[in-house]
């Protein structure tokens, strides 16, 4: 294939200058895979390069230092509180914290884990609440990671949560989490 | 009967016109990519099955990592330029030309105020190296020693002004809307100090705001 044909110049003494007409012609197979490999690279890169952005909303601050925050209720057999453990670990809880229907379970992520609680809770919550759907409060350690969190919101979109929020832990949830071990550096 | 001679084509084609092609798309996507500055702080995000991508302008990036340093850095160099103006103002520290000029070109960064001039006048390779930038000084406060606070609201300040620039002179300028802010956190970075982050957020009424995560591809 390759080939690259070259005026060799005079040979021999006295013989006849002949310069070759089709002289021109060079290969281009490696030039063109070069540039293909090239493209392949860019292209790849700057539509890849895109981080993805997971939108997140938290509720407005109440700024009055004196006014204690209110605690929001909600009603004891829609809402599923969520500590975010360490150790990659959540503790879930039906119901009251001071007084659950259900839990505290340790569970991992992922869809053995955490997945399966909220499906289930999803399609139970309707029924025991009049139609009602399930809320779902999320309340990360200090222990937790970033990590964890994105985790969790990932799952809410997943199971399709439609409410959910990212509140503050108590000391009796971190309590929780302290019996059931999961709250280690 | 002689033999019937096969003739054999010759296998080489005119690859010309290929590479004419190939080149000229090289060329174009050599031009479109933009060249991926050293970032001063590396952080590895988690991943999520999220599909939303983030805008290419009209965004302020905080990022977290290597045990709770903060830094900030925002898309479009006017807005940058205007927000250090704003900066200068608040903390009373004066800035050359020179520096706005450097300042202008800076991805992101992350040191203190009182730092900032010094940071400027190095190298844009030493910059990014280790132990230079320490990260912007943050606190539960809506104090001037919370200067990311500052930050954040002065950068949300300069976009607006300069949005609103653009759309009293540039008629097919279509007013992107607010400042959006993204946190980039790195995965194992702990909740308290991305905690902080939110809440100084929260504390200016920035209650929207997006993770910056990687790609994962959906579990059934």
């Amino acid at each position: 294939m390759a080939e690259l044909n070259q005026d060799s110049g005079k040979k021999g003494k006295g013989g006849k200058v002949r310069s070759k007409k089709n002289g021109g012609k060079v290969d281009l197979t490696a030039m063109v895979d070069l540039a293909f490999l090239l493209i392949t690279f860019f292209m790849l890169t700057t539509s890849l390069n895109k981080p993805q952005a997971m939108d997140v909303a938290m509720p407005d601050k109440n700024k009055v230092k004196d006014e204690p925050q209110p605690d929001l209720l909600t009603a004891d057999n829609r809402s599923l509180t969520v500590l975010l453990g360490s150790d990659n670990k959540v503790s879930v809880i039906y119901g009251q914290v001071k007084n659950p229907i259900e839990g505290p379970t340790t569970v991992g992520y992922g869809a053995d884990g955490i997945r399966k609680v909220l499906m289930e809770k999803k399609a139970y919550v309707p029924r025991v609440a009049g139609g009602k759907d399930l809320i779902v409060i999320i309340r990360p350690s200090d222990k937790s990671t970033q990590r964890n969190l994105v985790d969790i919101l990932d799952e809410m979109k997943i199971v399709d949560v439609k409410r959910y929020m990212i509140a503050k832990i108590s000391p009796e949830e971190v309590e929780v989490l302290k019996r059931d071990n999961i709250y280690n550096d | 009967m002689g033999k019937a001679k096969v003739k054999r084509a010759s296998t080489s084609i005119d690859m010309t016109a290929m590479c004419d092609v190939s080149f000229l798309l090289l060329t174009f996507f050599v031009l479109t990519a933009t060249a991926r500055q050293p970032e001063a702080l590396t952080v590895d995000t988690p991943a999520s099955t999220t599909k939303d991508k983030l805008p290419d302008s009209n965004v302020g990036m905080i990022t977290i990592g290597d045990g709770g340093k903060v830094f900030f850095g925002t898309t479009d160099q006017q807005v940058r330029v205007k927000a250090l103006e704003r900066m200068s103002a608040k903390y009373g520290i004066g800035f050359s030309q020179e520096d706005y000029d450097h300042f202008k070109l800076m991805e992101n960064f992350g040191v203190p105020m009182s730092k900032l001039k010094g940071l400027l006048a190095l190298d844009g390779s030493k910059r990014t190296e280790k132990g230079v930038q320490t990260g912007i000084p943050i606190d539960s406060t809506e104090n001037t020693s919370n200067e990311l606070y500052y930050w954040v609201q002065n950068t949300r300040l300069a976009a607006e002004e300069v949005n609103k620039e653009k759309e009293s002179s540039d008629k097919n300028f279509v007013h992107p809307g607010p400042l959006k802010i993204a946190i980039k956190a790195d995965a194992n970075e702990k909740y308290p100090s991305v905690n902080q982050v939110i809440e100084t957020l929260r504390n200016q009424k920035q209650n929207k705001f997006s993770f910056i995560t990687g790609m994962r591809a959906e579990e059934k």
